[in-house]
């Protein structure tokens, strides 16, 4: 018997692991990217490997103030995530969040230049949220409309929306240059604070974390316990499924993408008004992107996006400390996330099959990974 | 008469890296793979490629822009497939989600040429301004005497190599994907792979080869801008957001290379077309600069309500593909 | 004279998870014979004949072609060894044509000559007598030419072993008829042919041997020519049945469902339904017969209003009140009219319920938007879980559990219970007992007889004619799309049916009084 051919690795699809075990392949990733990451470093800078994790510890939460400044990135990345969800647990691959955050930011610059000053804070505060929302809303209702009408590939449809939306951005920093021929907008309303996020508890960016964490629990009802999250995961199951049930698919598709939308409009008021106070072409920052990635690696659960857009934004902050430290470019964050990611995409494979090995003959099949 | 001659000739320099990418992508998506990571993979290369043309200027007392030339090519590839070997292993061996995949395979190779365009100088021992001239000359070089013809050489013969290359590449392709039996093959891994697997072809194989293959020319592209479009020289997030342009051209393109050629220098066109309307003003140039993601829409749109069977993307795009799947 | 022995498997075992699909079977086959392996649905004869053409591998056992040793590891060295297989569902790509279908996988010169190719399928064309146009795209074909298209793939490719999968199941009687002589052609020419099938008279009238499959084993292997339906169907079912199948008469039938002149065009204009007309009646089964894909999806999908439709018109008669003409309307339109319209479909996982939510959830897809509040109830829903997986012997870890993981016997039970739950005064059902055992079959006879003593109009789509006319009241034929005959199940034959299934012109008149 010419044993050689016979294939080495035997896969099978396997029905579900047990929780703890799927948690431990998890861990294992996370712990191995890690190394990866610490081995790049080392090779890149000749740091001692230890040195490199108290500094990404120092980068990420060495003072209060970083501390802060990552908890605000993280619930900035968390509210992106928790919008795009709705869509993605509809099988609509909304890759536009970037765009739909830019033309947020933007109506509430728009807000902000114009009314700041000229109308009572409450006043202008609703206005920003409606304005920023609304403007999302319509970004992610255009290709939602086609989607629903004509079957427009809404992958491709949403990510040209983005540069458009950025187009528009650097349409209105012409009319809105601060000072003039910067080209940028500069910082709005620096003296009166016209529009600003006051603080809370004392803390900056203390209404940021309460607005974010507010909606992921209100996701997590809306997704898990409410009619519309039910018809959500109807349509994203099966579309024949969904008209079978008598569910209009079309409107489940426009209403989702207008709430998937106006939050990532929303993440645009909350980064002009409650952390940026400016509007640029970066103003969503690739955020719009590896929202996609927190959403998708949580499993679309909102409270597990929480940790994932806190440990993904610990590792830019630190790398950035790192990247700092030695005079090197900051977008080391960008090549270390993208290590950290492929091997946590990546081992999502040994929770969903398992491996074996085929050894000696038929009848022994050695279990790898068998529970 | 000179501005429209102008005008091609740019439009076909803007065009001639969207066209690497996508006739990368085609090759890619032709496997069943929507890699989203080709921005990523362009980076990648055209960092590559002026590393290695760098170290070895660095390293020659007199460097010889051939040797430069083809030492950078290699690099540009070579890196470009790894980041099509990485979304491969990813996506056919470990069986991750293709978008999600592409998109980090993006923030990484993005971040990967910033990172090391912006740290190059720092990482070699601060020698300053990163530039390799000599090698960029290679890569410049004119044909010499069909290219003085007025008019007709000026449009046909002014560019470096590296845009004559494109084209071919885009003619092979498509010789390839329609006269071979590995293209028809191919094709059919892309529309049904559990009947090109009944038929006894290895999926997974022609899935990586296509893949790694298709991420090698698009990162042609990102050599191309570094190379013969920026002179040798790194700006950070220079390419702009022509990757995703290459992803759309391959929309507009309806998966045939040839198509793809005419759509790069439209394309090209559109993008730069704001720089030869007389009389706008700077707002009215950034609504002009629209043009190639609103025409690239439009096509979607059209696209989505004529359903010829011919110009859909293949069947299979975008599913991973498991024989014992039941 | 013993013919040679072309393929023999030994002691073959595949397991899918927990799930045994096949536990040491036995099988040879020989040169020009033709092989029937025979078996209920899920009895594992598509399994290990998958063995055989590499696309899964055994966990155990021993495959041998002409007395030596192989090992497939795939479709690839199936075809090295000269086995090509045509499965169930044609493993062709539309957007080709039948010459570059048949040219897929093959060695030779990388330039691809069509011309060539083409010359050398006529060339077997001619040989076994196809009639095949090259050039047709896939997408353009019927059934029987995509068969067609398959099984000169297998023979392009010099293959000495066929194995056709129920390769009848999709066929016309003539259709059928074309096959078996081509089949016969081929086994003079010294090919040996395997074919699985459930169906006897197929059986006996085409193959030398059987080889009988019960629940993953091999039960045994008989010569044709001693074999009875009787017999075979002892083998095939482990235990004497005579379909048992109870029918209470009619009780004060009344008028339900008016259908007229209802007519479907598909996206490729051509005309699945063509001016369907009947009546169903409350306490009565009214079955749906004909060759598969003959308009029975679209009718049933068209009276659900899931289907759109470019003629006729569909009216429901509810017990108390005045009729409604739903024509045009949507599953959501109808619903909210309070029509109860009850509707098994054929793909149950990819339409009747949501594979991944379980039970609970299932039973929420019809009922989930009653009330005013925005959240959902999930208190009514469980408790009707709970009451099917009891009353009907659901098996499965828990409510809990997603649906796709259970069986297809209790997937169905699932699903027919939440249709019943509602007390439909129509019940639509397609195929209930496909890919099911004789008892959840009989569990789900059962129910249908429930609803129809309970006075719902009951409407049954099936394949097996023995079934239908055990079970229905009148049974109403399909052809082409159109309503070829209405005939009282008690009194009509099998033959009576057969034809009407093949039968394009002229209705003939609804037998019973009505």
């Amino acid at each position: 018997m010419n044993t050689a051919r016979e294939p080495l690795f035997h896969i099978v699809k396997r029905d579900g692991v047990p929780f703890p075990k799927a948690l431990a392949i998890r861990a294992a990733a996370v712990l191995l990217s890690l190394v990866a990451c610490a081995g790049v470093i080392f090779a890149l800078t000749g740091m001692n490997p230890l040195e490199v994790y108290s500094a990404y510890l120092s980068g990420a939460v060495g003072t209060n103030r970083r501390l802060w400044m990552t908890i605000r990135d993280s619930a900035t990345l968390l509210l992106i995530a928790l919008a795009i969800t709705p869509a993605f647990k509809m099988r609509f691959w909304n890759i536009g969040a970037e765009g739909q955050v830019l033309v947020g930011g933007l109506a509430t610059a728009a807000v902000m230049i114009y009314g700041g000053g000229a109308m009572p804070t409450w006043l202008l505060f609703t206005l920003m949220a409606t304005c920023s929302m609304l403007a999302g809303m319509v970004w992610g209702l255009i290709p939602a409309a086609f989607k629903a009408r004509y079957n427009t590939n809404e992958t491709l449809f949403t990510l040209m929306l983005n540069y458009v939306g950025m187009q528009l951005v650097t349409f209105s920093i012409v009319f809105w240059e601060n000072p003039a021929g910067s080209n940028t907008v500069g910082v709005i309303h620096q003296a009166t604070e016209y529009g600003w996020f006051p603080d809370l508890f004392g803390q900056k960016y203390g209404l940021n974390v309460l607005i974010v964490l507010s909606i992921t629990v209100l996701m997590f009802v809306y997704l898990r316990y409410s009619k519309h999250g039910y018809e959500i995961a109807v349509v994203g199951e099966s579309e024949n499924t969904a008209r079978y049930a008598g569910i209009n698919v079309s409107k489940i598709i426009l209403r989702t993408m207008a709430l998937s939308g106006a939050l990532c409009g929303l993440t645009g008021f909350i980064i002009v008004s409650g952390c940026s106070h400016t509007i640029s072409t970066s103003t969503a920052g690739g955020r719009g992107f590896t929202a996609i990635i927190v959403s998708w690696l949580s499993k679309f659960n909102p409270f597990t996006m929480i940790l994932v857009s806190f440990f993904l934004v610990f590792m830019e902050k630190g790398a950035i400390q790192i990247a700092s430290q030695f005079n090197l470019n900051e977008n080391a964050s960008d090549v270390l996330t993208g290590i950290i990611l492929f091997f946590i995409l990546g081992c999502e494979f040994f929770i969903n099959y398992e491996v074996s090995l085929r050894r000696h003959g038929r009848k022994e099949i050695k279990g790898w990974a068998r529970s | 008469m000179g501005t429209i001659l102008i005008f091609i000739q740019n439009a076909i320099a803007q065009g001639i890296g969207i066209l690497y990418g996508a006739t990368g992508e085609i090759l890619t998506e032709k496997s069943g793979n929507l890699n989203l990571g080709v921005p990523g993979m362009m980076y990648m290369g055209g960092i590559a490629g002026l590393i290695g043309a760098f170290l070895y200027e660095n390293a020659v007392a007199e460097p010889v822009a051939a040797v430069g030339m083809l030492i950078s090519l290699l690099c540009a590839f070579a890196c470009a497939t790894l980041g099509g070997l990485i979304y491969s292993v990813l996506t056919i061996s470990l069986r991750a989600n293709q978008n999600v995949t592409g998109l980090a395979l993006t923030t990484f190779g993005v971040g990967f040429g910033n990172f090391f365009g912006g740290s190059l100088s720092r990482l070699a021992g601060g020698v300053g301004q990163i530039s390799v001239a000599t090698t960029a000359s290679a890569y410049r070089a004119t044909i010499p005497i069909l290219g003085e013809i007025p008019v007709v050489g000026e449009v046909l013969f002014s560019y470096g190599f590296l845009t004559y290359l494109s084209i071919a590449a885009a003619l092979a392709l498509s010789y390839f994907l329609n006269k071979t039996r590995q293209g028809l093959n191919l094709r059919a891994v892309g529309e049904n792979p559990g009947t090109a697997d009944a038929a006894g072809i290895d999926v997974t194989r022609y899935k990586y080869l296509a893949t790694c293959l298709g991420g090698g020319i698009a990162g042609l592209g990102g050599l191309y801008f570094v190379m013969e479009y920026s002179g040798g020289t790194w700006t950070n997030n220079g390419f702009g957001d022509r990757g995703w342009l290459a992803v759309a051209l391959v929309i507009f393109a309806q998966w045939k290379p040839v198509k793809a050629i005419w759509g790069s220098i439209l394309f090209g066109g559109l993008y730069i077309l704001y720089l030869y309307i007389a009389g706008l003003g700077r707002s009215m140039q950034e609504i002009f600069k629209m043009l190639p993601y609103v025409v690239t829409i439009v096509v979607l749109v059209l696209a989505s309500l004529r359903k010829r069977r011919e110009n859909q993307p293949p069947q299979g795009l975008g599913v991973a593909y498991f024989r014992e799947d039941r | 004279m013993e013919k040679k022995i072309a393929v023999e498997m030994r002691g073959v075992t595949k397991r899918f998870g927990s799930v045994i699909a096949n536990e040491n079977v036995c099988l040879d086959v020989r040169r020009g014979e033709i092989l029937s392996v025979l078996g209920e649905n899920g009895s594992g004869k598509t399994t290990l004949m998958n063995m055989l053409s590499g696309i899964y591998f055994p966990d155990e056992g021993q495959i041998f072609i002409e007395d030596r040793p192989v090992t497939i590891r795939s479709p690839r060295d199936a075809f090295e060894l000269g086995i090509g297989m045509i499965h169930q569902h044609f493993k062709l790509v539309d957007v080709f044509t039948a010459a570059e279908n048949i040219a897929l996988g093959l060695p030779g010169p990388m330039r691809l000559s069509l011309n060539e190719v083409r010359r050398k399928i006529m060339d077997l064309a001619n040989k076994y007598g196809f009639e095949i146009d090259v050039n047709q795209k896939v997408y353009d074909m019927s059934v029987s030419q995509k068969q067609t298209v398959e099984i000169l793939k297998v023979l392009y490719r010099g293959a000495k072993i066929l194995i056709l999968d129920e390769p009848t199941a999709v066929l016309t009687p003539q259709e059928t008829e074309r096959l078996f002589r081509i089949l016969r052609n081929m086994r003079e020419d010294g090919k040996a042919i395997v074919i699985i099938t459930h169906k006897l008279a197929e059986v006996l009238a085409l193959s030398d041997r059987v080889s009988v499959l019960r629940k993953g084993h091999s039960v045994g292997t008989v010569q044709t020519a001693g074999a009875t339906v009787q017999s075979l169907t002892e083998l095939m079912v482990g235990k004497r049945v005579t379909l048992d199948i109870e029918r209470p008469d009619p009780v004060r039938p009344e008028r339900r469902l008016d259908v007229k002149d209802l007519t479907c065009v598909n996206a490729e204009g051509i005309t699945t339904l063509d001016h369907a007309a009947f009546t169903a009646r409350s306490g009565e089964i009214l079955g749906i017969a004909g060759v598969a894909g003959s308009g029975q999806k679209e009718l049933l999908e068209a009276i659900a209003g899931l289907q759109p439709t470019t003629e006729g018109s569909v009216t429901f008669y509810p017990k108390q009140g005045d009729p409604v003409d739903t024509t045009h309307m949507n599953a959501g339109a109808i619903d909210k009219l309070g029509i109860r319209l009850a509707f098994v479909p054929e793909d149950r996982l990819g339409m009747g319920l949501v594979g991944s939510m379980d039970i609970t959830e299932n039973m929420m897809l019809r009922t989930y938007r009653e009330g005013h509040s925005f959240l959902t109830d999930k208190r009514g829903p469980r408790k009707l879980a709970e009451r099917i997986v009891q009353q009907l012997e659901v098996v499965t870890s828990g409510v809990s559990s997603p649906v796709r993981r259970m069986s297809g016997g209790n997937v169905q039970k699932v699903l027919v219970g939440r249709e019943i739950a509602s007390a439909p005064s129509v019940l639509m059902v397609a195929y209930p007992v496909r890919g099911l055992d004789i008892n959840s079959s009989y569990t789900i006879y059962h129910l249908l007889n429930e609803q129809k003593v309970k006075g719902s109009a009951v409407i049954c789509v099936g394949e097996d004619l023995d079934v239908l006319l055990a079970l229905c009241d009148r049974i109403m034929v399909l052809c082409a799309g159109k309503v070829t005959g209405i005939v009282d199940a008690r009194t009509a034959t099998k033959e009576e049916i057969g034809l009407l299934m093949t039968h394009t012109e002229g209705v003939i008149e609804e037998g019973e009084a009505g």
